[in-house]
């Protein structure tokens, strides 16, 4: 799907790799609703996105908070026109320093499904529908390696992970045929914020700049040749 | 008839009236059997229209403000006023709103606030507004005060999601295009099976009663619509094959008619239409309709007459009363096809 005119909208755009991906789509032609819970650093973001020409608008909220997502898919809607491209990119680790299970209570594991998995689900069902009517749609789930491999104290976070992981599946199993294409990047250790915070040793020389993920990402969306159902790995893909 | 008084805890199992005019006849079945009484080659037109949370409290007043109809911009609208009471009176129950005048701030709280612009010469209750906010941050704040429109024969007061569509995307309705309410995906997807094709419209669906006579007379309010370009073409190819093409509600046949009667044909694009349909008028574009469970009283039911006789109607309604379908927002369907 060539972004050119498209609306896209990108969750928990205000910083990291929403932000980088915010700003790739609408450098695309994209016209982008970019959501995050801070009000100041998501303005700066789309101030930003339109200060070098391109479309931008910021909504503010929670994608986790039931009572806000009909609030932001509408606004986001009437903004932009029907959703094309929606990227989940929005997460929570959950408290940091990471624990081990054994030190997790069960609120916070609940609280981490609710952001990484129940809200996208619900964000994209109230969305998803118009795409399968259109018969045109691309569905993006930004996962994580610890959705895959079980590192002690990622826990809740890799659990949340691989579940949205299968959701991006399942989505793709029902909805492919409607012409809406659903899958998931493993963006790769990138040097963020929310990086530093899970892991704050790390040597940032080693880790890849949201940039390029994001613009491996939209080559992703736009070049098709990404599966409905797949996983992809941003930092070793190649379009083909 | 009876109201229904909540949505449906199963999706799909709203009961079906089938009309037929080509035989008189109707027959009993289920919303989620809607697949077996198309065709192949047919077309549904649903309304994709998102439903607005359009009543606004006035801070601190016994005032309700309704959007009712968006004017030049996204700041400018036209509104109704209601006075004392909740949702649970009937809006013909509600006390009288107090009088407002041109230039008057109203205040809803949460930074949304708008000025009074214009109030209508013969009916003070029809007001025209402009918001002091515009774009993402108007719809910010109009979905964090505005309440979705809610009905005195609901059991409780509902929320925003319960009403939408399985398929709505940009909130321009302001009341739920409800006919659509019974779509379940996996109806869709087995009509799909079955070679039934599924396009769109987008219609501003708008308030269908005031609880005011002389208001109501003005209904139903000049409504926005578009119609995108792969609808008239699957329209197109539907005529040119044979095909039957069901419209979802009224407020679909409303978008296609007007944009047929204004034209001469249907063309792609955005459009209001004010072409009011009853009895007597003879549909272009639509061949049947899926619609609610409307009394002979409505304006729903003047437009039902354009595709069925007033008598066959009456029958099959009688016939429904008598079987205990419910009627309303979240009631029972009924479509009219000749087959």
């Amino acid at each position: 799907m060539k972004l050119q005119g498209k609306a896209a909208l990108v969750t928990g755009a205000s910083r990291g790799l929403g932000q980088a991906l915010a700003e790739e789509l609408a450098a695309r032609g994209a016209k982008v609703v970019l959501i995050a819970r801070g009000v100041a650093e998501l303005e700066k973001v789309a101030a930003r996105i339109r200060a070098a020409g391109g479309d931008a608008f910021a909504l503010p909220g929670d994608v986790g908070e039931k009572a806000a997502v009909h609030g932001l898919a509408g606004a986001a809607a009437a903004l932009v026109g029907p959703i094309d491209v929606l990227v989940h990119n929005a997460s929570i680790l959950g408290p940091t320093p990471l624990r081990l299970l054994l030190d997790t209570e069960c609120e916070d594991l609940h609280e981490v499904l609710e952001a990484n998995l129940v809200g996208p689900f619900r964000l994209t069902k109230i969305i998803a529908g118009s795409m399968a009517l259109r018969g045109e749609g691309v569905v993006v789930h930004v996962s994580s390696d610890a959705a895959v491999a079980a590192y002690p104290r990622w826990g809740a976070y890799g659990v949340s992970k691989a579940a949205q992981d299968h959701l991006s599946r399942q989505w793709a199993a029902e909805i492919g045929e409607f012409g809406v294409r659903v899958f998931a990047v493993d963006p790769g250790e990138m040097d963020t914020e929310m990086h530093a915070r899970a892991i704050p040793a790390a040597d940032r020389s080693s880790l890849a700049s949201p940039r390029v993920v994001a613009q491996r990402i939209a080559e992703m969306i736009e070049s098709g040749s990404i599966a409905g159902g797949s996983r992809a790995i941003a930092q070793t893909w190649r379009a083909a | 008839m009876k109201p229904a008084t909540r949505p449906r805890s199963e999706p799909g199992t709203e009961r079906l009236l089938y009309v037929d005019p080509a035989h008189d006849r109707f027959a009993h079945h289920v919303a989620r059997d809607l697949p077996d009484l198309l065709g192949a080659g047919d077309l549904m037109v649903v309304n994709d229209a998102a439903t607005l949370p359009a009543s606004l409290a006035v801070t601190g007043q016994s005032l309700e403000v309704r959007l009712v109809r968006r004017g030049r911009t996204d700041a400018e609208w036209f509104a109704i006023l209601l006075g004392a009471g909740d949702f649970r009176s009937p809006t013909e129950e509600r006390g009288p709103p107090r009088a407002v005048c041109e230039g008057e701030e109203l205040d809803f709280g949460a930074g949304l606030s708008a000025a009074v612009t214009a109030v209508d010469p013969e009916l003070p209750r029809l007001v025209e507004i402009r918001f002091h906010l515009r774009g993402a941050a108007l719809l910010s704040a109009l979905y964090r005060c505005g309440r979705p429109v809610q009905y005195a024969y609901l059991e409780r007061e509902l929320a925003l999601w319960h009403f939408q569509n399985r398929f709505a995307a940009r909130p321009w309705a302001l009341e739920l295009p409800s006919a659509g309410h019974c779509l379940t995906w996996e109806t869709l997807l087995r009509m799909r099976a079955r070679g039934v094709g599924i396009a769109h419209v987008t219609h501003a669906a708008g308030i269908s009663s005031t609880g005011s006579l002389a208001l109501d007379e003005r209904l139903p309010f000049p409504e926005r619509y578009e119609i995108a370009l792969s609808t008239v073409q699957s329209i197109e190819r539907t005529k040119d094959a044979g095909g039957r093409v069901v419209a979802v509600g009224t407020t679909v046949v409303r978008a296609l008619e007007a944009c047929q009667a204004e034209h001469g044909r249907l063309r792609a694009g955005e459009g209001e239409a004010r072409l009011v349909i009853g009895p007597g008028f003879r549909p272009r574009v639509a061949d049947g309709i899926l619609s609610g469970m409307h009394e002979p009283t409505t304006s729903h039911y003047a437009l039902l007459q354009a595709f069925a006789p007033r008598a066959l109607l009456e029958r099959a309604l009688d016939a429904a009363a008598r079987a205990e379908y419910l009627q309303h927002e979240f009631g029972d369907t009924m479509l009219i096809l000749a087959n």
